[in-house]
């Protein structure tokens, strides 16, 4: 790790002034204080933003906001979420460990970097880590790689299971700027697909802070399943995962949401399979069709061909999950 | 030392330190990968860590890369909580921060200022060992005893955050530590006789 000066900021104007190009924010550590283990972030200054943000969890008329500082751990145990956007909930308990989920924060978990492990290791070539260097992934064990929106550059997955649900619930993420300015993303926009530019991850302008997260009030809240598929049953990144909400009107879906985590860049909304199931009955059958229409377009690598029967299968078994969690 | 002397002799040795680099490495040898501004030495920095550990106040000069971890193990000589993996990986260095379970190896001392740190050296009551130190023995929870303090330290947070309604619950929320004895059974009957008791 390369020594850095370390200060303690109280409100998020003294933070955005205190940024600089080769300082950076710390909130739970649990991905940045890796990387710089790593050699991979190298910070000169370190901006503890812990008790410079809001950690509440609030209700308000049109949704949920959810402050930059809640632990993941909080999105687990809050009689709100747990009460109106259960999804939530259930994507955070199928990441991580208790542990981290004590330390992480809403924010951090948005800004966490790949697992590639070509990302993670400094003796090879990485686009994200280093531009212009070459994709190591590409033609090398890409196994836990992209099926979907990558780019010649970058082949790396986004890991986080939170900002699945989160995508499928069509969150915004509230950020305040350099200049104090204050502005909206929509979540859809948050992250990005990795074209020419893999070492940029999201479309959070440089310096900015993320101050909370939103969620519109929806009708998903008796109809929702996360399910993750990994090389162990607990505490381990995803293989595929998905997030599935369904609003049902008797036998008949009036709405349906359907994300993934473990097959691109950034978390994958199959709005095709949305639009489909929309006005359907909630049958096996339209399930499985739903299923299809998403993994048509996948375009697997040399060794994730499996991820697209497994995504069919995650799919269809979520979406049934729904009726019965 | 007046200000001008420090300066110049920081200011040799790091130009001395990044020749002996240089000249050490053959760049044969080297990643391809590493920028020639990594080899710059950055003046570390310090800073008077105020922490209580086991109800016992400590104030204690360290450098900003200390993680919780090294500061229990490499400072204050509580090695209690072990290092596995130093990757978040494994679960061999938790502890409790103001009554929770967390990882000390991704902490940074400086963030828990101010806060109450617990290791698995303040669980015992003087000898007499908490009641999860004592069923890990009756259980067999443990081989080599490597991952146990930090077992033990999330076994006690797992029953006191209610986890433990079936074997199937203990097993996903225990799952952040790793025990390469495969101890498992044995980790999983401590945790119930504790939260059966
Ligand atoms: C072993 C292991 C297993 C894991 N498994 C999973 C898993 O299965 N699923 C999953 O989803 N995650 C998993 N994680 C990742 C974990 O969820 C993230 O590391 C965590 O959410 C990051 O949050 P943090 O608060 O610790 O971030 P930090 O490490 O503190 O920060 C991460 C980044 O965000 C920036 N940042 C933090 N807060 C702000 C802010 N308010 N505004 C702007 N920038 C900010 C920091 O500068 C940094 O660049 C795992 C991690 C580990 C170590
Ligand atoms: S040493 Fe901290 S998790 Fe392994
Ligand atoms: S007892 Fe040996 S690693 Fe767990």
């Amino acid at each position: 790790m390369r020594p850095f000066s370390f200060t303690k900021i109280d409100n998020a104007a003294n933070a955005l002034a205190a940024k600089k190009e080769k300082s950076q924010f710390i909130a739970g550590g649990t991905n940045l204080v890796d990387l710089m283990k790593k050699n991979i972030a190298q910070p000169e200054q370190v901006l503890d933003v812990t008790t410079a943000l809001s950690s509440e969890i609030e209700d308000f008329t049109k949704g949920i906001r959810i402050g930059a500082m809640a632990r993941n751990s909080a999105l687990t145990t809050n009689a709100i979420v747990l009460e109106k956007y259960p999804l939530v909930s259930k994507a955070v308990l199928a990441g991580a460990s208790p542990q981290i989920r004590n330390m992480a924060s809403t924010a951090g978990n948005l800004l966490q970097r790949t697992r590639c492990p070509y990302f993670y290791d400094v003796t090879t070539a990485c686009n994200k880590r280093k531009p212009n260097s070459g994709c190591s992934a590409l033609e090398g064990e890409n196994r836990m790689s992209a099926v979907i929106g990558y780019s010649e550059q970058c082949v790396a997955v986004h890991p986080s299971d939170l900002c699945v649900a989160l995508a499928a619930l069509d969150a915004k993420v509230n950020i305040e700027n350099s200049k104090n300015k204050k502005s909206v993303i929509s979540f859809g926009d948050f992250h990005r697909l990795p074209g020419n530019e893999p070492n940029r991850d999201n479309n959070l302008p440089e310096n900015a802070l993320i101050t909370s997260v939103e969620i519109p009030s929806n009708g998903f809240q008796k109809h929702s399943a996360y399910l993750k598929i990994r090389d162990r049953d607990s505490y381990a990144f995803a293989l595929v995962s998905v997030a599935a909400a369904l609003e049902l009107q008797g036998t008949r879906i009036v709405a349906a949401r359907l994300a993934s985590g473990g097959v691109a860049h950034k978390p994958w909304r199959w709005y095709d399979a949305e639009a489909f199931l929309k006005g359907k009955e909630a049958t096996a059958a339209n399930f499985s069709e739903a299923a299809n229409i998403a993994v048509q377009d996948l375009k697997p690598l040399a060794h994730n061909g499996f991820k697209k029967e497994m995504l069919q299968g995650a799919i269809a078994t979520a979406l049934q999950q729904c009726l019965t969690v | 030392m007046s200000k001008e002397s420090t300066y110049s002799r920081r200011a040799f040795l790091k130009a001395s330190g990044a020749f002996v680099m240089l000249a050490s490495i053959p760049y044969s040898l080297k990643a391809m990968y590493v920028d020639v501004d990594k080899l710059t030495v950055v003046p570390k920095q310090a800073l008077s860590i105020t922490v209580s550990i086991n109800k016992k106040s400590y104030s204690v000069p360290a450098d900003t890369r200390t993680t919780l971890l090294d500061l229990l193990r490499e400072e204050l000589h509580l090695t209690g909580a072990k290092k596995g993996c130093d990757h978040g990986q494994c679960g061999a260095c938790t502890v409790h921060v103001d009554g929770e379970r967390v990882l000390s190896c991704l902490t940074l001392s400086a963030m828990i200022q101010g806060k109450e740190v617990t290791t698995i050296e303040g669980l015992a009551d003087g000898e007499k060992l908490h009641p999860m130190q004592q069923a890990f023995i009756e259980c067999d929870g443990f081989q080599c005893g490597y991952c146990t303090p930090g077992q033990i330290m999330s076994a006690v947070a797992c029953v006191k955050e209610g986890h433990t309604g079936s074997v199937a619950e203990i097993k996903e929320f225990m799952s952040g530590n790793l025990c390469r004895c495969g101890a498992y059974n044995g980790i999983v009957q401590s945790i119930q006789k504790v939260a059966n008791a």
